[in-house]
């Protein structure tokens, strides 16, 4: 029983860092996006995406089939949608002008490829607003406005 | 191409353009050990709640087997007396 165990332990550890190896670059990638920073400097997004990835281990033998990638990815825009919402606004990277929500929508839509609906569906936001998301996204990283970023509506200070 | 396509790859290319960070060595290994922390808590957790269940379900059979809840109780009062 006890030997079962350590050999189960041990196929998922390596099958693990299989995993890693190849996808945290661009986990991280996404994840600087999110957290709007700048590439080489992104505490935020690192512990983003340990946090996602230590989830990810954790559910390893339930996947039955799932990609990992998908399940780290899902983690990913979750945590950051429900922790940081409306809180720190992004100080580099290319979508340091969006909204948190504008940037957890373009990247999802666009980087990752994540089909209208399931990206709804993983926000917990209807169809259309996720849709009217994406659109102000693309117009802003299209057109960014000119001077510093505006200001956040009421708390308005913004994150140094 | 419709200009929603178009302004869409165009955006992908901004994104895909942005140098890709570099995942510091230890980032996995810490993501491993939080994953295994949380795992080994999960199974203490159901066996603990197993155990729980075990204790629950020999001291209802032992209670049962003293009580004899199904058995009807002796009448405590006398039926009245008639026809006398």
């Amino acid at each position: 029983m006890r030997e079962r165990q350590a050999s189960r332990n041990a196929r998922r550890a390596r099958e693990f860092e299989a995993f890693v190896a190849g996808a945290a670059g661009r986990l991280l990638h996404a994840a600087t996006l999110l957290t709007a920073e700048p590439p080489d400097d992104c505490p935020r997004a690192q512990r983003l995406l340990t946090a996602a990835l230590a989830r990810t281990y954790a559910s390893w033998d339930r996947l039955r089939g799932e990609d990992p990638y998908d399940c780290a990815r899902k983690e990913l825009a979750v945590r950051f949608a429900r922790g940081t919402w409306h809180h720190h606004r992004g100080h580099g990277g290319v979508l340091a002008h969006l909204t948190a929500q504008e940037r957890v929508v373009l990247v999802l839509r666009l980087f990752e490829g994540v089909g209208e609906e399931q990206a709804a569906a993983l926000l917990g936001l209807p169809v259309e607003r996720v849709s009217a998301l994406h659109a102000r996204a693309v117009a802003l990283v299209l057109h960014p406005p000119r001077g510093p970023a505006p200001s956040a509506p009421l708390h308005g200070a913004a994150s140094a | 191409m419709s200009l929603q396509e178009r302004q869409d790859a165009a955006v992908r290319a901004v994104l895909d353009a942005a140098p890709p960070p570099v995942v510091p060595p230890e980032l996995g290994a810490e993501a491993l050990r939080r994953g295994g922390r949380a795992l080994r808590r999960r199974r203490i957790a159901r066996r603990v709640l197993w155990f729980l269940l075990g204790v629950a379900v020999v001291a209802f059979v032992v209670w049962a087997t003293m009580a004899r809840p199904w058995v009807e109780p002796p009448s405590k009062t006398t039926p009245p007396l008639t026809g006398w």
